[in-house]
C-alpha cells in the first residue's frame, strides 16, 4: 500500500498519520506540501488533522483551494482512496468531495476526549476489518466537529449506507448523551457516493499504539492495508 | 538632532519615573551614559533594568540554587534548561509566568504565555513535545474568578491546540489571596539532539542580524515594565500593553526554525520575548561581548509611522532574532519564505561594544552595550522572617462526622474537584505519544518520539505551606515534585522554577522569597534534583494585598521504557494496598482544616528529605521490577483522599479495615513522603520485605475490590458517589449554578 499525507501550513497531525501508515504498510508515506501540483501514484491519500491556515476564514476553507487539492480531487475522481481526519474532514467538505459541513461544537468549546463510536458500515476500504455495529473507542479533538447537512442529504447518506461512524454512548445508544459536539443524527464520519472518500472527526491514529492504552483504531489501518495491497 | 523625522520628547527625571526608573536608578543611568539619554535610550534602559528583565531583586538569591549535575547540559541563563536524556538526545524545558497580562486580558494573556514559553524552548533547537500549566485563581465567589477561569482556559487551548503541542498536565487552585492577581504559569518541554542545540551568545563581527516571524506592531509596549509594578484599581486601563498571539504563525515559525536549524546557517538565535527586539539584541550581543548596529526601517512593520521607541519596545509575538553565519542569507530567506514568514536582515554585529540604532540614516540610540546587559542595579532587599505558626490543639484530630461525609466534601472542594472541564478543552493527544495525563497518574508521561523512552512531567507547589513556613514550603514543593515523578516510575532529573511573589520592596515578602529559595535549594541538593531554568514574577499585589508565596516547581524525569509507567487508577480486584511512609496525623495547613473546619493555621508539615529520597528510590525500583499496578503519592487531603482518587480513577473500590478506627489526622493529615501502592497479592510479601530492607516504613491498608470504599469510620462510600461529587463542582460552577 502506497500512501501520501498532505501537509498544509498549520497541519499538526500529519506526522502522527504518517507514523501509523508507515507502521501498518512498512512503506514511508509521501509527504506532499500544499503548494505541490503533482503527486506520485499512491493507493490512499490522507488529509490530516490540525489547523490548516490557522482555521482563518472558516475551517478548511482556504486549504480546499490550495494547489495540492486540485490533484487530490483528480485522484479521488479516479477512485484513489482519500481520507480526511478532523481538519481533513472539514477540508474535504469545503472541497466538495463530501457533502455537509462541520460547524462549531454545540457546547461552543473545543473538546478532546475518547468517545464511543458505532461502526455503521463495514462496506469500505476503511472499515472492512471492523464488525458491523461494533462499538469502538476513538479520541476526538476539535472545536468544529458538529456535522450538519440538510434533511434530504442526511436521509440520502443514511439511505445509501454512507454513514461510516456514529457517536454513541458506551451502551450503544444513539442519543444526545453520546454526542460530543451536537452532530446531526450523531454522525461522526461519512463516505462519498462510491465509498472511496471518507471523512471523520475522530482520530484513529490516536488509538493505534499500545502506548495509547487503546488500539481500536488499528483495524481502520488494517482495513486499508488489506484492501489496497 | 532637530532635523530628525521623529522628534523625541526631552528626557527628565520625571519621565524616567514614568518609565518605572527610580530616582537613584536614574542617577546611576546618567553616570553610565555620561549625558542625558534620548527618549529611545530611556525606553531601552527602562525595560532592561525592569525587574522582569534584570532580576534585580531576586538575582542574589537565585544564585543559591544548585544548578549542576552530570546530566545537566545547560543550566539557568539561557532561554531554557537542557538535560541529557540518553542516546544523544536532550530535554529542553522551562516554566514562565504570564500573570499580569492574564489578569488584565485573560484570553490573550494566557495564550501569549503559552506562545512565549514555546519559543523559549524551540529557539534552542528542540521540538516542543508537551505543555503544562499551573493556574491559580481567586476564591470562586469573587465576581471576577469565573470569567478569568473561562478566559485563561480558552486562551491556553486556543494557542496550544493550534500549534499542535499536547497539553498534558498542570494544576489549578483557588484561594482568595489570588483575587486580584491570578497566576498563569506555562511550561513547555521539548526534545533536541545534543549536537544540535542552539544558544543565544552572538559571535562573528560583521555577521548579519536577521529578523524572522511576524511583523512588528504597537502591541505589548512596556509589557515588561507593567509586569514589574503592583496593580491598582486602574490596571485594566493597561489592556493595550497585553500582546495578541497568533498560534498559526507560531506553528509556521516552529517548522521554519527547525528546518533552518537542520542546516548549518545559524550562529545563534533567541526569541523576542519580554522587551522584544531590545532584550533579544542586547542579550545576544552582550553575551558575546560585542556591539550591534540595527537599521530600524528594515524591521518588518504592520503599522504605519512606528517610531524607533515603539519598534524597540514592542512585544509583538512570534518573532525571532538570528545571527546568521556569513553567506547563509539566501538559504535562510528561502526557508522562511517557504513558510510565508517575514525575513529581514536588519543589522550586523560590530566590535565597537556599542548598541547603535539608526532609522533612515539618523541615530536614535548609541549606548555602551555592556552596562545595559550587566550593570542593572542589584538589590539586597531587606528581609523579614515569617513568624513560626502556633501548634494546633491535639483535640482537632477527633473525627466529628463520618469519614464518608468529610471525604465527599473534600474531593468536591475547588482545589481537589476534578479539572476535567479544563483539560478536555486542551488537545492532550496530538503527537500520538501521550501515555498519561496528569489526572491519570501523578505525573504526565509522554514518549520521546521514535524511542521507547518516556518523559515524566509534573507541576507542583503548595502555596498555603509556603505562606505558613516559606522554608519548609519551599522544600515541600521540590519534594512533592520529586515524589510525583517517582510515583510513575521515572527518575527525577531536574526542575524549572517559577517564583511568584508579592512586592519585594516589602521585607515580609522578600523574606518569603528568600526562605522559599533556601528551602528549595536544600531539597534540590539532597534529592540531586537541580534547577536548570526558571522565571521570577514579583509585584503580584493589588492595592497592597500580596498573593500567597507560590514558587511553582516544574519537574522532569525519565523512564527507560515509557510503557512501564504506572498510573494512579486501581485496576485489579484482589490487589493489596500498601502505604509507604509514616503517618503522624499532621493537620496543620491541611485541606481538612481549611475546607471542613474553616481554619487556615498550624505549622506546615515537616519534610524529611532523606526519607523522601529513600522512599522514592524504593518506589522506582519496585515499578521497574513490575511489582506495582497502581501508585499515588499522598498529598493534599491526606490518605483518604489519595485512596478515593485511586478508586475514582479506576472505577473500583477497596476494603480498608485497618482504618476502621482512624481519626481525622490519620485519614486527612498531610504527612509527607508517603505513597499508596496497589500490588498483586502474591507480590505483597516481597514488596514488604524490600521496603523493610530499604528502611522505608510500610503497612497494609487493605484490598482492592467492590464498588465502594469500605471499612472507613461511618460506613461504606460508593465510588460512584465520590465520582459524582468530584466531577460535579467545576462544570456547575462554570455554568453559574454553583459557587
Amino acid at each position: 500500500m502506497k500512501s501520501a499525507v498532505i501537509v498544509f501550513p498549520g497541519s499538526n497531525c500529519d506526522r502522527d498519520m504518517a507514523v501509523a501508515l508507515e507502521r501498518v504498510s512498512g512503506k514511508k508515506p509521501h509527504m506532499a506540501f500544499h503548494k505541490d501540483t503533482d503527486l506520485p501514484e499512491v493507493d490512499v491519500i490522507a488529509v490530516p488533522g490540525g489547523f490548516s491556515y490557522g482555521d482563518y476564514l472558516r475551517c478548511g476553507a482556504m486549504a480546499a483551494h490550495s494547489p495540492i487539492m486540485r490533484v487530490v480531487k483528480e485522484r479521488a475522481a479516479r477512485g484513489v482512496r482519500v481520507m480526511g481526519i478532523c481538519n481533513g474532514f472539514q477540508i474535504l467538505t469545503e472541497a466538495g468531495l463530501l457533502p455537509g459541513a462541520l460547524i462549531r461544537n454545540k457546547t461552543l468549546k473545543y473538546i478532546c476526549k475518547t468517545v464511543d463510536l458505532r461502526v455503521e458500515s463495514t462496506n469500505s476500504a476503511f472499515t472492512g476489518k471492523y464488525g458491523a455495529g461494533q462499538i469502538i473507542r476513538i479520541p476526538v479533538g476539535h472545536g468544529e466537529g458538529n456535522f450538519v447537512a440538510d434533511a434530504a442529504t442526511l436521509d440520502r447518506l443514511e439511505g445509501e449506507g454512507r454513514v461510516a461512524f456514529r457517536y454513541v454512548t458506551a451502551a450503544g445508544a444513539v442519543d444526545a448523551e453520546g454526542n460530543p459536539n451536537g452532530a446531526s443524527r450523531n454522525i461522526a464520519g461519512i463516505f462519498n457516493e462510491t465509498r472511496t472518500v471518507l471523512g471523520m472527526m475522530p482520530h484513529p491514529e490516536r488509538a493505534f499504539d499500545p502506548l495509547h492504552g487503546n488500539t481500536d483504531g488499528r483495524a481502520f489501518f488494517d482495513s486499508l492495508l488489506e484492501t489496497l495491497s | 538632532m532637530t532635523s530628525k523625522r521623529w522628534n523625541e520628547p526631552a528626557v527628565t527625571e520625571a519621565l524616567a519615573a514614568e518609565h518605572g526608573i527610580k530616582a537613584d536608578e536614574y542617577k546611576r543611568l546618567l553616570e553610565i551614559v555620561g549625558r542625558t539619554p534620548t527618549f529611545t535610550e530611556l525606553g531601552i534602559y527602562s525595560v532592561m533594568w525592569s525587574e522582569h528583565c534584570s532580576y534585580k531583586s531576586s538575582k542574589i538569591w537565585l544564585r543559591k540554587f544548585p544548578t549542576e549535575a552530570p546530566w545537566v547540559i545547560c543550566g539557568p541563563g539561557e532561554n531554557a534548561g537542557v538535560i541529557d536524556i540518553g542516546d544523544g538526545q536532550a530535554a529542553i524545558f522551562k516554566m514562565e509566568s504570564h500573570n499580569h497580562p492574564s489578569y488584565i486580558e485573560p484570553f490573550q494573556g494566557a495564550a501569549t504565555g503559552v506562545g512565549g514559553i514555546l519559543r523559549d524552548v524551540f529557539t534552542m533547537g528542540a521540538r516542543p513535545v508537551a505543555n503544562l500549566n499551573a493556574l491559580r485563581f481567586g476564591e470562586p465567589s469573587h465576581p471576577k474568578t469565573r470569567s478569568l477561569v473561562a478566559g485563561v482556559v480558552a486562551g491556553i487551548g486556543h494557542y496550544g491546540n493550534c500549534v499542535g503541542v499536547p497539553t498534558v498536565g498542570g494544576e489549578t487552585n483557588f484561594h482568595k489571596a489570588y483575587n486580584g492577581n491570578c497566576l498563569v504559569n506555562a511550561m513547555t518541554v521539548g526534545v533536541a539532539q545534543q549536537d544540535k542545540i542552539f544558544y543565544s551568545k552572538a559571535a562573528g563581527v560583521g555577521n548579519p542580524v536577521v529578523y524572522v516571524g511576524s511583523k512588528t506592531g504597537r502591541d505589548g509596549i512596556h509589557g515588561a515594565t507593567m509586569s514589574s509594578a503592583e496593580f491598582t484599581e486602574d490596571s485594566e486601563a493597561k489592556r493595550p500593553t497585553v500582546q495578541v498571539g497568533d498560534p498559526f504563525t507560531e506553528k509556521l515559525l516552529i517548522e521554519a526554525c527547525l528546518e533552518l536549524m537542520a542546516t548549518d546557517a545559524i550562529q545563534s538565535i533567541q526569541d523576542m520575548g519580554a522587551a522584544g527586539l531590545t532584550s533579544s539584541s542586547v542579550e545576544m550581543a552582550g553575551k558575546g561581548g560585542l556591539g550591534i548596529e540595527l537599521h530600524l526601517e528594515k524591521v518588518p512593520q504592520r503599522e504605519l509611522n512606528m517610531t524607533p521607541y515603539e519598534i524597540m519596545l514592542s512585544e509583538s509575538q512570534e518573532r525571532m532574532l538570528i545571527i546568521l553565519k556569513p553567506g547563509s542569507e539566501d538559504l535562510a530567506r528561502s526557508i522562511m519564505e517557504k513558510w510565508e514568514l517575514d525575513f529581514a536582515v536588519i543589522g550586523h554585529l560590530t566590535d565597537t561594544g556599542r548598541f547603535v540604532l539608526k532609522m533612515d540614516g539618523e541615530t536614535y540610540c548609541d549606548l555602551a552595550l555592556a552596562p545595559l546587559f550587566d550593570a542593572a542595579p542589584l538589590y539586597t532587599r531587606p528581609t523579614e522572617p515569617t513568624p513560626a505558626p502556633a501548634a494546633l490543639e491535639p483535640e482537632l484530630r477527633a473525627l466529628k462526622q463520618s469519614a464518608g461525609a468529610v471525604l465527599t466534601r473534600l474531593i468536591a472542594c475547588p482545589d481537589l474537584a476534578s479539572k476535567r472541564w479544563i483539560w478536555e478543552q486542551y488537545d492532550s493527544q496530538v503527537g500520538a505519544d501521550t501515555r498519561f495525563l496528569s489526572g491519570q497518574a501523578d505525573a504526565a508521561v509522554v514518549r520521546v518520539h521514535g524511542t521507547q523512552k518516556g518523559l515524566a512531567l509534573s507541576s507542583d507547589v503548595t502555596p498555603r505551606y509556603c505562606h505558613a513556613d516559606p522554608y519548609r514550603g519551599g522544600m515541600q514543593a521540590v519534594a512533592e515534585s520529586y515524589r510525583n515523578i517517582s510515583a510513575v516510575g521515572a527518575t527525577p532529573l531536574a526542575i524549572t522554577d517559577n517564583m511568584n511573589f508579592g512586592n519585594p520592596e516589602k521585607p515580609r515578602i522578600m523574606g518569603q522569597f528568600a526562605a522559599c529559595v533556601e528551602g528549595m535549594a536544600e531539597a534540590c541538593r539532597v534529592l540531586d534534583y537541580p534547577v536548570v531554568s526558571g522565571n521570577v514574577s514579583l509585584y503580584n499585589e493589588t492595592n497592597g494585598e500580596g498573593i500567597l508565596p507560590t514558587p511553582t516547581v516544574g519537574g522532569v524525569g525519565l523512564l527507560a521504557d515509557g510503557m512501564k509507567a504506572v498510573g494512579l487508577a486501581l485496576r485489579n480486584a484482589g490487589d493489596v494496598l500498601l502505604l509507604l511512609g509514616e503517618t503522624a496525623g499532621h493537620l496543620g495547613q491541611s485541606l481538612y482544616l481549611r475546607e471542613i473546619l474553616g481554619r487556615e493555621d498550624g505549622p506546615t508539615p515537616p519534610v524529611d528529605l532523606a526519607l523522601e529520597r529513600r522512599t522514592a528510590e524504593l518506589v522506582r525500583a519496585l515499578i521497574a521490577d513490575g511489582l506495582v499496578s497502581a501508585s499515588h503519592d499522598v498529598s493534599d487531603g491526606g490518605l483518604a483522599v489519595a485512596l478515593a482518587e485511586m478508586a475514582m480513577a479506576g472505577g473500583i473500590g477497596a476494603d480498608l479495615p485497618v482504618l476502621a478506627d482512624a481519626d481525622a489526622g490519620t485519614l486527612f493529615g498531610e504527612d509527607q513522603a508517603r505513597y499508596v501502592l496497589a500490588v498483586p497479592a502474591d507480590k505483597a510479601a516481597e514488596v514488604g520485605a524490600r521496603a523493610a530492607a530499604a528502611g522505608v516504613p510500610v503497612s497494609k491498608l487493605g484490598t482492592v475490590g467492590g464498588d465502594a470504599l469500605t471499612g472507613l469510620p461511618g460506613g461504606a462510600i460508593p465510588v460512584a458517589a465520590l465520582r459524582g461529587a468530584n466531577e460535579g463542582w467545576l462544570p456547575s460552577y462554570m455554568a453559574g449554578t454553583a459557587h
